[in-house]
């Protein structure tokens, strides 16, 4: 079945891949700390009792959450530099790069799923530890900061991570707007040698190898925090 | 803001730039539907057979499950599309290059398919298990052989348990159609880049989009919510008892 392929395109190709690669893993780590900031911030605002804050927190989450996230980044890739040429008075926008309008749009995507994963996460801490608190004489701020949030990350890791790989698979979709990340520099090889075989199935493997690790580790660090609750 | 650049003369085609989006949105609801079919077939056999006590049925169903959960969705449409023909028995593949009709769209919803199949397969295998073991038992206590538990006692109450998250998975597909414009699907967000491109009304373009995406999401959410009611086992579980 793999008479005639081509398997030393790879293996020229790979320091220009790996490239790629430390794009993709530099984008996801990056939008993933800002998801989960923002993502938290949106929590809290929709759990918060005032109609100010949770309506447009819920409104946002809603509106990203029904939409494709290649739509996404086609919006900011389209806006970004729109909004810079604002702020900066640059008639080009020269200041900013296709990576940040990548990183800007992941992050405001990604942090509407995390808000709902850290919403829930928030949600079961039993209730009788916010009236602890609040016994104690701590203000709001302080019970979540130091009796809430604490409990509830410490719950939520395993599906963090597990969306964070989810968000690796999605970097992917860079592609579209040319971005050279892994699968970018995977298919401009592919294409510029002709060798669309090797180097796809090339790239599914290697995403495979990743993902399937990243799991699994997750699963198990899934069994031991449920130990013990 | 100008909409009315929906309704001028198009680029190309005859028509105006709104048959362009109403023809996106046919695409994209056609590859989104149909891949559904396949995924909720295929997923819903691999979900059984990951429940079941054989190795043999299990292992294949679950190495399945593993392939397509961790390969991102954009690899494996490329790979339907670019590899397969490739790798496949050489009348096929030529059958597949040269005269297969439309190949874009059905290698894409048979991407689409059996990628979120995987995930579904997920869904039904979790519903199935969070059914009560005395179920099984007692279907077998009275005489059920194992096929007949699943049709007749373990599928219709674990599919009515996992109408939430399939209505999610189903919003997923939808909104995973358009990775289908990679492989040159012409669905509504290629349709509107596209749109954009020749008239530079990039804004109420996108913002056209993203409205019929929500529409089409709100649509479905309350459409399930209200099948979720009506095949509700009384007394049981449901939306009102939540």
């Amino acid at each position: 079945m793999f008479t005639g392929f081509d398997f030393d395109v790879i293996a020229r190709s790979l320091p220009y891949l790996s490239q790629g690669m430390l794009f993709s893993l530099g984008l996801t780590v990056l939008s993933m700390i800002g998801g989960i900031v923002l993502g938290t911030v949106l929590a809290l605002m929709r759990l918060a009792p005032f109609r100010v804050l949770h309506l447009p927190a819920s409104g946002y989450v809603n509106l990203l959450r029904s939409t494709p996230l290649i739509l996404v980044i086609f919006w900011f890739y389209f806006l970004v530099p729109l909004a810079m040429k604002r702020l900066s008075g640059d008639a080009y926008a020269t200041g900013i790069g296709p990576f940040y309008s990548a990183l800007i749009a992941f992050t405001l995507f990604e942090a509407a799923y995390y808000c709902e994963i850290i919403r829930a996460g928030i949600q079961s801490v039993p209730r009788g530890q916010v009236h602890a608190a609040f016994a104690l004489g701590l203000t709001y701020g302080q019970a979540m900061r130091r009796v809430i949030l604490p409990q509830a990350f410490r719950n939520m890791v395993p599906i963090l991570l597990t969306q964070g790989i989810i968000l690796f698979q999605d970097t992917s979709l860079v592609y579209v707007v040319g971005l050279t990340d892994f699968m970018g520099a995977a298919s401009k090889i592919a294409q510029r040698d002709g060798r669309l075989v090797e180097m796809y199935l090339f790239a599914a493997l290697i995403y495979f190898i990743l993902c399937f690790l990243a799991s699994y580790v997750v699963k198990r660090l899934q069994l031991r925090y449920s130990v013990g609750r | 803001m100008d909409f009315s650049v929906f309704f001028q003369p198009a680029f190309s085609g005859g028509g105006t730039y709104l048959d362009w989006v109403l023809s996106g949105i046919q695409w994209t609801l056609l590859v989104s539907i149909l891949g559904w079919v396949i995924a909720f077939t295929v997923g819903s056999v691999l979900g059984v057979l990951r429940t079941t006590q054989r190795v043999v049925l299990r292992a294949p169903a679950t190495l399945y499950v593993e392939v397509f959960r961790n390969v991102p969705l954009l690899v494996q449409m490329f790979i339907w599309y670019f590899v397969l023909p490739e790798i496949v028995p050489r009348a096929l593949g030529d059958w597949m290059k040269t005269q297969m009709p439309m190949p874009e769209f059905w290698n894409a919803v048979l991407c689409l398919g059996f990628y979120t199949a995987s995930r579904v397969a997920e869904q039904v295998r979790s519903g199935i298990q969070s059914i009560p073991r005395g179920q099984t038992y007692a279907g077998l206590a009275m005489g059920l052989t194992q096929p007949q538990v699943y049709r007749h006692v373990l599928l219709p109450m674990g599919y009515r348990i996992i109408i939430p998250p399939l209505t999610s998975e189903f919003l997923t597909i939808f909104k995973n159609s358009s990775v289908a414009l990679t492989i040159g699907v012409l669905e509504l967000t290629a349709q509107a880049r596209q749109i954009s491109e020749y008239t530079f009304r990039t804004f109420e373009v996108f913002t056209v989009a993203t409205v019929v995406y929500v529409l089409i999401t709100l649509t479905v959410t309350v459409a399930m919510r209200a099948l979720e009611g009506k095949v509700r086992v009384p007394g049981y579980l449901g939306p009102a008892g939540r």
